[in-house]
């Protein structure tokens, strides 16, 4: 699992090294691209934390250059590689920024929170069901997860499959692992 | 010939404004002095209006200060003067800001790059978190929504402006036309303003109406911009979601139009047309103290 401070990031990109906030488009294509760089030197399939703790505040057009750019490019069809990531140290004065990008571009996040890992963003209610019970589960089939839902096992991997591929569950082997799940 | 340009005792939006209609029938490259001296009272607006004035004019136009011990001390305690001496022939006595501190919660300072976006939203944060709080009696959820919306307005500099710009942010007591604290953001660029931007953008169709007002329509209200990136526009459309959570006014004008979202407290037009014209985009953000508590 990589860790990525944006806080660092940040006052590694900007000429002076004081800032604390993440702040306008250049800013944020200048992070995505450090954080992109980070990432090369990883595995086929990562997990990447976002750390968000040392970031005072981001306005929207960071949020978009930084949280969505990022995540259309690995939900996209071809991405680079397999890449997961996990949002950390999120709080109300980051918040808002994300939401409107998310909601902008119909995208959802994996956030680390007090009371353990959710999806946020645009899921649509059976999604959100599905993911809620992944995560539950831990390791689960898509065949389990229709036994429990008693639900054909083609509509369940459909939706297993979806959220694979907006990156909010793991497809390992035959199996799923939702992102902060226990992997079993 | 030098034409003398009034400025008015009050020199707000509207009173720039005055200004602005004395300024029409002067031609670009005449010699213009812009007579302040009877001047008593200027808003962030009305300061960095006036510097932008200046980088309208071919030929370098001269001010004469203030007169008021008050009116010109409190304009050297913004700065103003600092950019003023290189924008005009000042005439009579301009004072510099003494080192240290000011109580000016952010003093006129030019915008041209990002990097300028991030000094002025740092060094803002900590004094807006005072006064959104306890002069204001605002949430302290505000002063984040504050940061941002002074970030996405500097940035209409840097993204769309073509040229460098001015900012300045300040509380004050608004007693002419509200009667209670307000803090002001006042964000003024002489650039291509909205209608060129517009212009800019690929695949663009031209309709029947399509004139300055029309372009603040479609950017304010519609989100639209020169970009293909559909991910832009987000920063106008965050600020008008903060300007109708915290009842505060945005107005924004540019060419001949100003648009503006007009919150309960205050009795604006939505849009006003046929305007004297001026180069580039002047933004002004008011945020009123709260009277009762709502949440």
């Amino acid at each position: 699992m990589n860790h990525i401070d944006l806080g660092t990031v940040l006052r590694q990109t900007v000429s002076a090294n004081l800032y604390s906030n993440l702040v306008t488009r250049p800013t944020g294509a200048a992070v995505r691209n450090q954080i992109e760089l980070l990432m090369r030197e990883a595995h086929e399939r990562t997990l990447t934390v976002l750390d968000f703790s040392h970031v005072s505040m981001m306005d929207f057009s960071c949020a978009d250059e930084v949280i969505a750019k990022l995540l259309l490019r690995y939900c996209a069809e071809n991405p680079p590689h397999e890449a997961y990531f996990l949002f950390r140290g999120v709080t109300d004065d980051h918040w808002e920024a994300i939401e409107s990008v998310l909601e902008r571009h119909g995208l959802a996040l994996a956030i680390e929170q007090e009371d353990g890992v959710h999806v946020v963003g645009v899921l649509s209610e059976r999604e959100r069901r599905v993911w809620e019970a992944v995560k539950r589960r831990g390791r689960t089939l898509a065949a389990d997860l229709a036994g429990e839902f008693g639900e054909a096992e083609g509509e369940v991997q459909s939706t297993l499959d979806s959220l694979w591929r907006r990156r909010l569950v793991m497809h390992l082997d035959e199996q799923y692992v939702a992102l902060g799940g226990e992997r079993g | 010939m030098t034409t003398v340009i009034n400025v008015p005792p009050s020199l707000d939006d509207q009173g720039f404004e005055q200004v602005l209609e004395q300024l029409a029938p002067v031609p670009q490259d005449e010699k213009i002095l812009v007579d302040a001296r009877h001047c008593r009272w200027a808003s962030p607006y009305g300061l960095t209006a006036l510097l932008t004035l200046a980088q309208t004019r071919a030929e370098r136009p001269a001010l004469a200060v203030p007169e008021g011990e008050e009116t010109v001390g409190y304009w050297a305690r913004t700065d103003f003067f600092k950019y003023a001496d290189e924008l005009y022939e000042l005439h009579g006595t301009a004072p510099r800001r003494a080192a240290g501190d000011s109580r000016v919660l952010l003093e006129v300072t030019p915008v041209a790059r990002s990097e300028d976006v991030h000094d002025v939203v740092e060094r803002v944060q900590q004094k807006a978190q005072q006064i959104i709080v306890h002069e204001l009696n605002m949430d302290a959820r505000a002063t984040v929504g504050f940061a941002m919306t002074l970030s996405e307005i500097c940035q209409n500099i840097v993204e769309h402006a073509g040229r460098g710009g001015w900012v300045a942010v300040q509380a004050y007591t608004w007693k002419k036309r509200l009667g209670r604290r307000v803090v002001q953001i006042a964000v003024c660029d002489a650039g291509i303003g909205f209608r060129n931007s517009l212009e800019g953008a690929p695949g663009r169709v031209r309709d029947d109406r399509w004139d300055d007002g029309a372009a603040l329509e479609a950017a304010v209200i519609r989100g639209v911009t020169r970009f293909r990136d559909p991910g832009r526009g987000q920063g106008l459309a965050g600020v008008r979601r903060y300007c109708s959570r915290w009842e505060t006014k945005l107005s924004i004008r540019s060419g001949t139009a100003r648009i503006a979202l007009v919150p309960k407290w205050d009795e604006d037009v939505p849009l006003e047309e046929n305007l004297s014209p001026f180069p580039g985009a002047q933004v002004q953000v008011t945020v009123p103290e709260r009277t009762a508590p709502t949440e």
